[in-house]
């Protein structure tokens, strides 16, 4: 068990929290699974507009592994499927009948304590559960056929206006539990779990679980990244060192599996964000339509992420939740000009740097949050090294060396700066304080790509 | 209404318009009036308010104290060297029509050259002018003929700057690039003691326009200290800055303001500026204990050299560049001590040029990269270790 304390980061104080209220939301009539949430996938379609589907039809697979296939989280039909650029499978729209019809899997007898990894890894895949386990390096959905050294949970949110853990969890201890027996097969190593290190008492969730190494982390954002905690506790060491993480969600839902033999499809979302006007959490499921849950006529500027502003996706208010998802975040876009906007003293201008009047006013205000738009704040420019990265990294890693690797394409440097350790939540911070504006995300992700196209 | 005449021009300046090639123009001029509501379309949704422009900014407004106090020194000077005894707004006036020309065309001509590179290279223009043009008449003497400044800026901003692919991509501080060609091209401008006083027609007899550093390096016969003060250079002479000097380089006082508020608004490194101190205070140190005699320039006390030349405006303005300094926390220690301890081993080492600063930020402007690469090959090294354990 580790005690870590970090210092780096940046804890964004921003206005629109959810409140703690769980609400059920009425059942979606349409749901979508959208072959874009998982990472470098690329998806071989399974269905035809008009099919009839039922809870774990399989919608579409892996073109590179058949056995990994993404399932319909609802029965009804296929109402279509949407292309996107060069026909790539946007998403695949499901109308809902109500009835949530299940697919019958062969479940195993036993407690999960007494599966085995052969009866664990066929029934994730066939439910379409599997991709809930995600391998570092890359942060691609994991290979069924590794055995990961480690599996690493992250059971605490720092990310800016994130779903509260403990309401995710309350009331379904037994659950998360029964998800971690069931991990706990998965890896020839340990299972670590990292909690909220400011709390007294750890959450229910983990009392009293045996075999698992539960870690205390305290600190800003993102300090509950599961990158940043596996750098702490058990780095990675190199490309083949390959280790799991899965969050907290999916944790649940394979508890739920295999206690209660059915497919779990629901989700409790929290909906966050300045711009949003009925700020709590929904319980609904999986892939469900915002409308369902977000059905206040919103006027136009306003923007719709699946996700957290940091890392989250643009969509449309009938647009869909990600399957990795429990938050939706409503924001402004801007829409006005500001003469001379870059003169202001900025006493609302939320800043890492100290060079608005907000730092000051928000120390003597430690409460005050700050209403943040979807706008750039500056033009694009060259990495002009200020240090300021570093400070919101709380890493062993040279961002802009790493990054300028990445421009140089030299793969043996990313190599040696740490790529390997981080994907792309990791650095968004980086990206949010930048003041040359660089998409450092991206960047990121090309440097990945090009490792692995290069093998 | 602003949004709709902006569209209106907007055309003639986008792809396809008539006045296509101008477009940075007219990027820079809306970009400077008005902070337009551009929307994020990839990555993170919110991005954080600081930008390049407030950076930028935010280093001139640190260094207004010294502009205008050596706008006040060099009236000052004028009037003292005449024997004159002039009150505060005659001495504004004058300092204001000696200066301000030169910060006309240090802008003038640096702008100019940035809007050709921005138009040739189709980028925007880069903020970092903003600040090379406000540095370069403060590091000056106040009798630098404009034709001089003009080549100076052209020659720091495309030699300095823009070969190397513009702002961020330089290996040296563009004004410290066009000073140091002012020193070699025309050492006859910007060495010796007559150029350091704008005089007029007549000059008392009893005037002498040494600076500090010269004074320090003759071949004294009284202690270095004393020699100073029978000069009317006393520490605290030097410090508030009454003195002749480059414009903005001689109060020690109001440069250690503009250091302030760099450090607590976080836009200039406090471990450079807090390293080239202990370097200069160290070599000092070290060249006291082997002062043959006190006359000796050897014999210099540490806080002397702080406040003499250009050694604080350089640690607070220069080294801090965030482009063409070491961009690594630990390297920037060893950046910012090796300036000091550099500074003043050439200064009083080296009679021959008796501003080390210059030669000694620009000397590890070009280590810097060096330095960073250490702090990288140990961050590699640190993890191989790790995977090998």
């Amino acid at each position: 068990m580790a005690d870590v304390k970090l210092k780096k980061g940046y804890h964004l104080k921003l206005e629109g929290a959810a409140a703690g209220i769980v609400e059920d939301a009425v059942f979606p009539d349409r749901v979508a699974v959208k072959p874009g949430d998982f990472i470098s996938l690329k998806p071989r379609i399974l269905v035809e507009p008009g099919d009839d589907v039922k809870v774990g039809t399989p919608l579409f697979c892996s073109k590179e592994n058949n056995d990994l296939v993404f399932t319909s989280p609802a029965s009804g039909k296929v109402l279509e499927i949407v292309r996107g650029e060069r026909r790539a499978i946007f998403e695949v729209v499901i109308e809902t009948d109500g009835k949530q019809r299940k697919r019958r899997f062969k479940y195993p007898d036993k407690k999960p304590a007494a599966l085995k990894r052969e009866d664990v890894i066929p029934l994730l895949l066939k439910t379409g559960l599997f991709p809930y386990l995600i391998q570092r390096p890359f942060g691609k959905i994991a290979n069924p056929g590794d055995v990961p050294r480690d599996i690493f949970i992250s059971a605490m949110n720092t990310s800016p206006l994130s779903a509260d853990c403990n309401v995710i969890l309350q009331g379904h201890e037994k659950l998360f539990k029964a998800g971690i027996a069931v991990l706990k097969k998965l890896t020839s190593g340990d299972v670590h779990i990292s909690i909220d290190g400011t709390k007294e008492a750890p959450s229910k969730a983990v009392e009293g679980i045996k075999e698992v190494k539960v870690h205390r982390f305290t600190g800003p954002h993102p300090a509950g990244n599961v990158g940043v905690q596996i750098h702490h506790v058990a780095p990675i060491k190199g490309k083949d060192d390959i280790v799991w993480t899965i969050s907290p969600l999916g944790v649940l839902d394979i508890g739920y599996l295999f206690l209660e033999h059915e497919i779990p499809v629901d989700r409790i979302m929290a909906v966050a964000g300045s711009a949003a006007i009925n700020r709590k959490y929904f319980k609904t499921i999986r892939g469900a339509q915002l409308f369902s849950f977000i059905d206040e006529p919103y006027g136009d500027d306003i923007r719709f992420i699946s996700g957290n502003v940091l890392t989250g996706k643009q969509v449309l208010q009938d647009g869909f939740i990600s399957f990795y998802d429990n938050l939706v975040s409503i924001i402004h876009e801007p829409t006005k000009y500001e003469f001379l906007g870059w003169t202001t003293l900025g006493s609302k201008k939320l800043s890492l740097s100290r060079t608005f009047l907000s730092y000051y006013i928000s120390l003597i205000r430690p409460e005050m949050n700050f209403e943040q738009k979807a706008s750039i704040n500056g033009g694009k420019r060259a990495f002009i090294l200020s240090g300021i990265y570093e400070k919101v990294l709380p890493m062993d890693i040279l961002p802009v060396f790493l990054l300028k690797s990445i421009l140089a394409e030299d793969i043996e440097e990313m190599e040696g700066l740490g790529i390997y350790e981080v994907i792309e939540e990791d650095v968004a911070l980086c990206e949010y304080v930048d003041p040359s504006k660089n998409e450092i995300q991206q960047l990121l992700r090309q440097g990945l790509d090009m490792i692995e196209r290069e093998g | 209404m602003i949004k709709r005449l902006l569209e209106k021009t907007e055309k003639f300046f986008e792809k396809g318009g008539k006045l296509e090639v101008f477009f940075p123009v007219y990027d820079m001029l809306v970009t400077m009036a008005f902070v337009s509501p551009e929307r994020t379309k990839s990555g993170a949704h919110i991005r954080d308010y600081y930008d390049i422009k407030r950076l930028m900014i935010s280093v001139i407004f640190a260094g207004l104290p010294a502009f205008f106090f050596g706008i006040y020194n060099t009236g000052y000077q004028y009037f003292v060297s005449q024997g004159i005894n002039a009150g505060f707004i005659d001495i504004m006036i004058e300092g204001a029509w000696l200066v301000i020309p030169i910060l006309v065309v240090a802008y003038g001509v640096g702008g100019f050259w940035e809007v050709i590179f921005a138009m040739i290279r189709k980028h925007e223009v880069n903020e970092g002018l903003l600040v090379t043009g406000f540095l370069i008449p403060l590091i000056v003497p106040p009798t630098i003929p404009l034709w001089q400044v003009a080549v100076a800026t052209s020659f720091g901003v495309i030699v300095g700057k823009e070969v190397f692919g513009g702002t961020g991509m330089n290996v040296f501080n563009p004004a410290l690039v066009a000073r140091a060609f002012l020193f070699f091209a025309y050492p006859a401008a910007i060495s010796g003691d007559s150029v350091w006083v704008a005089t007029g027609s007549k000059v008392v007899d009893t005037f002498s326009g040494a600076t500090p550093l010269a004074v320090a390096s003759l071949k004294n016969t009284t202690p270095v200290v004393e020699a100073l003060a029978d000069r009317g250079y006393g520490f605290m002479d030097m410090f508030i800055g009454l003195i002749p000097g480059s414009i903005g380089e001689t109060s020690t006082l109001l440069i250690l303001l503009g250091a302030m508020f760099l450090i607590v608004n976080g836009v200039a490194s406090w471990r450079i500026i807090v390293s080239v101190f202990t370097g200069g205070i160290v070599m000092a140190l070290v060249l006291n204990a082997f002062a043959p005699t006190p006359e000796s320039m050897l014999a210099l006390p540490p806080h002397y050299h702080l406040v003499m030349g250009g050694f604080a405006f350089g640690a607070v303005f220069m080294a801090t560049d965030p482009v063409s300094s070491s961009a690594t926390m630990a390297g920037q220690y060893v950046y910012g001590f090796m300036i000091g301890l550099l500074a003043v081993l050439v200064r009083v080492l080296n009679p021959a040029y008796p501003e080390g600063m210059m030669l000694a930020i620009l000397f590890m402007n070009a280590f810097a990269p060096l330095i960073d690469n250490i702090v990288v090959w140990n961050n590699i090294r640190r993890r191989k270790q790790r995977a090998t354990e």
